[in-house]
């Protein structure tokens, strides 16, 4: 028991602290690709102890929702967290979630993200607002879709229980599980707003998404985002590893395999944030009304998957 | 149409552009604006003067294009008033509404008489650019209630974006009419960078003009430069060596591929394309460092003076810039490659703010946009002064005027400046490179026209005593393009707009004087 919460906290821990270092790394790629020096991979620490530094600013008409929204955001992406299976197996918080109640995690951080951006009521804000949701419609059904697959597999909603029946089986190929994963990367660069949906690197205000929603938040408000947006991309760099390549995650209870399941977690981001990099610079944006057919062959993607599986 | 066409005195200017000059009465005014309209003319500046030192009340000058040249037309403003042109001209409105602010002389019958340049600096009964206003006095600034035009209907509402923009840009404000994200109606408001450049000539001689010449709009700094000092070598009557005359192509056309760079790699990065950003950014960061090696000046500012240019180009320098030119040739034709194919870019590109040529015609589009939309002018190729009289332009159009089109423009001209700077380079006359001008002559006028990287660059001049400038028009082709940005993205999506303005890139500072 004591081993299992401890197993718990060292999982949740190291994916909140470490998650800014995915970021960094993942902006550090890209600007190595684009023949740049960079600011290297602690830049994201950097820009978090700055605006934790600084005095907020708040809108005359802000309600207290503008002010909580953060707050709730990250404590979604840190719940989200200690449900994912990123080491070991041994959670005992993910019993009290399964993959559905994952999304809907997702969805209630997105929700407030909206409700806040709208609070003030700039133009941008329900412009970013609308936007958002306009993509999270179609990325929500897309992710359950996707979830259901690998669940239908292990006949469990239970992440632990999926990734625990994934990665200690025979091994055999799942034609299904391919076209999910290919189906859950899209729709994690919609969710965490990268290229080709979303671009986190512009100053245009006009074609934001994401950005336009928290360009009125300033300080620890924004930090809070920010970190939030971090662990959020930790958190679906760690679904679809735990879905897709378990391969190396320590069973409940085997602390030997700790340290190498640690390693070949660091060599899985290490590739996976370095490819997200790479696929960034090779694309440009998609025009937004673009966003919805992009999605929809995610969605697509994923039935076709959980048919194969039912063949 | 020809100059013989017109049934009116016109006496040619010295000089290296192809212009007229006559003034005119009320009637033959719009007669002539008509008939230039009307055989597919443009016009290319409106702007007025203070005489009323000379005992000639307030004049307005119009200078059309026709075929032979440049027609620059005077008329007296007597009670303050003209007839307006704007219905003739549709492009003519906000020249007008500057007029009115700067002069305070109004067209008979306004279309919109809504301050345009004018927001609170100064009050509404005090006009810059009159002999007798004292602009030392710092007025209070008041708020100012400026009515857009709205639209009414369901759903529809309205963003206001600017003047202080997320990325650093030029401060300009844009008023959307949407609905959901789809742009019935864009009007912009400018005005923000007003310095008063027109009324800062007025206190300076022929010679310490120039400086301030070269930055009303900092991208185009040669093309301002070289027109106020064809202005001036055009009113004293001289010309400059013709080595000086090389090297001002020369410059000219650097300018253009810095520019034309820069914005290639900024309309891939506004399309999500940060790759060709970096590109395109270091060719251009190589063009500016041997810009600043051989010149003195990364965008070779003030290397134009009236009368020559300051610093010459050794046989090192030239084997120097004859290299990199290879070197640059090579790797935009490999980028052209990589645009041309990247699906997501056409993607994007294509399509996108649209001009039409039929609009494009109607509203007097030019320079680079207005080939983009297959409005075929370019100085360069159909008034060409020493030297590109000697380089046989090849002028670069394209018929379906969207983004797309602006960016084939954009590469086809950087492969043509490329060329022509190899030719010019070769052909490098050699002698001096400067001859001190003698003084102007006084009430004397001089025009300047060349063709910069984003269009005509026109400079009307008119000198007083002593050498001095009693009056200096500077018209940046931004003028004319400004409204067009209205109707290219009417359709279009709000997100779409930052690209769409980006390849136009027009210019606030040139705009707002």
């Amino acid at each position: 028991m004591i081993s299992s919460i401890f197993s718990q906290l060292f999982q949740t821990l190291l994916i909140v602290v470490l998650a800014p270092l995915l970021l960094g790394w993942v902006n550090q790629c890209r600007a190595w690709l684009q023949n740049k020096r960079g600011a290297g991979v602690l830049q994201p620490y950097r820009v978090l102890h700055k605006l934790f530094h600084k005095d907020a600013v708040l809108a005359d008409n802000a309600s207290s929702l503008f002010r909580t929204a953060p707050y709730i955001q990250f404590a979604c992406m840190v719940l989200v967290a200690s449900i994912v299976p990123m080491v070991a197996t041994d959670l005992p918080f993910a019993a009290a979630a399964d993959v559905i109640a994952l999304v809907g995690l997702f969805a209630l951080a997105r929700l407030f993200a909206a409700l806040a951006a709208m609070d003030i009521g700039t133009a941008f804000g329900s412009m970013g607002a609308r936007r958002e949701m306009l993509v999270a419609s179609l990325a929500e059904p897309a992710l359950l879709m996707i979830l259901f697959t690998p669940a239908l597999i292990a006949h469990s909603t239970s992440l632990t229980t999926i990734v625990e029946a994934l990665a200690h089986r025979e091994f055999v190929l799942y034609p299904s599980l391919a076209f999910a994963a290919v189906a859950f990367a899209m729709v994690a660069l919609a969710e965490n707003a990268r290229i080709p949906v979303d671009n986190p690197a512009t100053h245009l205000e006009l074609t934001m998404i994401h950005e336009a929603m928290i360009l009125e938040y300033s300080a620890r408000h924004l930090a809070l985002i920010e970190w939030a947006s971090a662990i959020k991309l930790s958190n679906y760099s760690a679904i679809g590893i735990a879905l897709f390549l378990p391969w190396g995650i320590a069973s409940a209870g085997d602390w030997n395999a700790v340290p190498l399941a640690l390693a070949v977690l660091f060599v899985k981001l290490l590739l996976g944030g370095a490819g997200l990099a790479l696929l960034e610079t090779l694309s440009a944006k998609l025009r937004i009304f673009r966003a919805p057919e992009f999605l929809g062959t995610a969605f697509l993607l994923a039935v076709l998957g959980m048919l194969m599986l039912e063949l | 149409m020809r100059i013989e066409d017109f049934d009116l005195a016109l006496s040619p200017l010295p000089g290296a552009a192809p212009v007229w000059h006559g003034d005119v009465d009320a009637a033959a005014w719009r007669q002539v604006c008509q008939q230039v309209h009307d055989k597919g003319g443009r016009l290319v500046a409106l702007w007025g003067s203070d005489r009323r030192e000379l005992r000639r009340g307030f004049v307005v000058h119009a200078a059309l294009v026709i075929r032979s040249g440049l027609v620059w037309l005077t008329l007296s403003a007597d009670h303050e008033a003209y007839p307006g042109i704007d219905d003739i001209f549709p492009v003519a409105s906000r020249m007008q509404r500057a007029l009115g602010d700067l002069l305070g002389i109004y067209p008979h019958n306004p279309q919109d008489a809504r301050p345009w340049l004018r927001h609170s600096a100064w009050p509404a009964d005090q006009y810059p650019l009159r002999k007798d206003f004292d602009g030392s006095t710092v007025h209070p600034a008041t708020a100012q209630d400026y009515p857009f035009v709205t639209v009414e209907g369901d759903g529809v509402h309205e963003i206001a974006v600017g003047p202080v923009h997320a990325g650093t840009i030029e401060p300009g404000h844009f008023r959307f009419s949407v609905i959901g994200e789809k742009i019935l109606r864009l009007e912009p408001r400018l005005g923000y960078t007003h310095k008063g450049v027109e009324k800062l000539f007025e206190a300076m001689t022929l010679e310490s003009g120039a400086r301030l010449a070269g930055r009303i709009s900092g991208d185009s700094t040669v093309a301002y430069a070289w027109a106020y000092a064809m202005a001036a070598e055009s009113a004293v009557d001289r010309t400059p060596p013709e080595r000086a005359l090389w090297l001002r192509a020369l410059l000219l056309e650097r300018e253009r591929l810095a520019n034309h760079l820069g914005d290639l790699g900024a309309l891939g990065n506004d399309a999500g394309l940060a790759f060709g950003l970096a590109q395109f950014s270091c060719l251009k960061e190589d063009l500016l460092r041997s810009n600043a090696a051989l010149f003195g000046h990364r965008y070779l500012m003030d290397s134009i003076v009236p009368g020559g240019v300051i610093s010459d180009l050794d046989e090192s320098g030239g084997a120097r810039l004859m290299a990199e030119l290879d070197v640059l040739d090579q790797a935009v034709s490999r980028l052209h490659n990589i645009y041309d194919d990247h699906a997501g870019l056409q993607d994007r590109f294509i399509g996108a703010g649209r001009v039409a040529p039929e609009l494009a015609v109607g509203l007097g589009l030019c320079g680079l946009a207005g080939r983009a939309s297959a409005q075929a002018w370019d100085l360069r190729a159909q008034f060409p002064a020493v030297p590109y009289d000697r380089l046989d332009v090849q002028m670069a159009t394209h018929r379906n005027g969207d983004v797309a089109a602006r960016v084939t423009v954009r590469f086809d001209e950087v492969n043509e400046a490329i060329r022509l700077c190899r030719l010019i380079l070769k052909g490098l006359p050699s002698g001096a490179i400067f001859t001190a001008l003698p003084k102007a002559p006084d009430n004397a006028i001089g025009v300047g026209w060349v063709e910069g990287w984003r269009g005509e660059v026109f400079v009307a001049l008119e000198t007083g005593a002593d050498n001095r400038i009693r009056r200096l028009h500077p018209h940046d082709p931004s003028w004319q393009n400004w409204p067009l940005i209205e109707h290219a993205v009417m359709g279009n999506i709000v997100p779409d707009f930052p690209l769409i303005n980006k390849s136009f890139n027009l210019s606030y500072s040139g705009h707002d004087l």
